[in-house]
């Protein structure tokens, strides 16, 4: 460590400054990659936390809790679907992750224009996915009477956590579709061809995928179990 | 590091990431539709949560091909989580017993 040099260290604000961001980097990606996984791993807990509340509620509730298959049903052209909707939503999410797989992949291939359409077409998957769930609460609010303070099926706090653990995650797709639409248009104005560097597209990428993954989740804690 | 201009993989290696995804989502909505119930609903839903949270973190956010520090940094802290998914299961039981003593069922 000690190579006998000794190098001045600047001071006050300055000194703050450069004793956080000197070269002295713990992770070999670029900054705005570890952050947005370090940013990631707080959201992980946000919603861990809403799911391990959501937990104690439906352990220590003595009130039957209301049955999701049912409650999700929807009857389509006669036939009687459990969860159809909710199904539907989990694919699209997943279709959506898929298509911005892509874009990432071209991105690093330096294909501008493929780029841009299948960032669009992610966002687009994603606000039908948000449009379906307002189709959903509505649904559930007006016909079924379901309340964050109570419903007719059952347990009170079905309301509670189903609202605010779907309208978080609803909040967080409602980002990302503006978050998706931003740097799609960046890119198609050309902001990162005179660096040639599209890591931007793989950031985002990142804030996507996850979005899928706490659905993964969702999915099965809330609507399967 | 291998990736210096970034995280360049083939594309069939999503597509194929991308159809497990569609089975796998496919395999838990058939545990309701056809109304598995008990250990083994619960079993098949855990098994196919984490097959495919791991594929997307594994392969569509790349983590497969960082770095073990960076590995480390985002899948260790949230472990903590068990933590506090124990206790609140115990408090939750606890609740419920008083619940059901004091209130009756």
């Amino acid at each position: 460590m000690n190579t006998g040099e000794s190098v001045e260290m600047p001071g006050g604000m300055q000194g703050v400054v450069s004793d956080w961001s000197a070269d002295k980097e713990a992770f070999k990606v670029p900054w705005g990659k570890a952050m947005m996984w370090i940013f990631l791993v707080s959201d992980t807990f946000i919603f861990a936390s809403f799911l391990t509340g959501y937990m104690t509620v439906r352990m220590s509730t003595t009130v039957p809790w209301p049955n999701p298959s049912e409650v999700f049903a929807l009857t389509i052209a006669g036939h009687h679907i459990p969860l159809i909707l909710i199904a539907i939503m989990t694919f699209v999410l997943i279709t959506s992750s898929g298509t911005m797989a892509m874009a990432v992949n071209y991105g690093y291939r330096g294909d501008r224009k493929k780029v841009v359409i299948l960032m669009l077409l992610t966002a687009l998957l994603g606000a039908s996915f948000v449009g379906m769930q307002a189709f959903e609460w509505t649904k559930l609010i007006v016909e079924e009477g379901v309340r964050p303070w109570g419903n007719p099926m059952g347990a009170a706090q079905f309301g509670s956590t189903f609202f605010m653990i779907t309208g978080f995650h609803g909040l967080h797709v409602s980002a990302g579709v503006i978050y998706l639409s931003v740097v799609a248009f960046k890119v198609w104005r050309g902001d990162y061809e005179k660096k040639g560097n599209y890591e931007i597209v793989e950031i985002t990428g990142l804030y996507w995928h996850f979005v899928d993954l706490v659905w993964v989740f969702i999915f099965a804690f809330f609507y399967l179990w | 590091m291998a990736h210096e201009e970034g995280q360049q993989h083939p594309i069939s290696v999503y597509l194929w990431i991308w159809l497990l995804l569609f089975v796998l989502s496919t395999f838990s909505y058939m545990v309701d539709y056809y109304q598995l119930q008990g250990y083994l609903r619960w079993t098949l839903i855990l098994v196919f949560m984490f097959l495919k949270a791991g594929l997307i973190v594994a392969v569509f956010m790349h983590m497969m091909w960082e770095r073990l520090a960076l590995i480390y940094a985002v899948l260790i802290p949230p472990l903590c989580l068990l933590v506090l998914v124990g206790l609140m299961a115990s408090e939750a039981d606890y609740t419920n017993f008083t619940r059901l003593m004091f209130f009756g069922s």
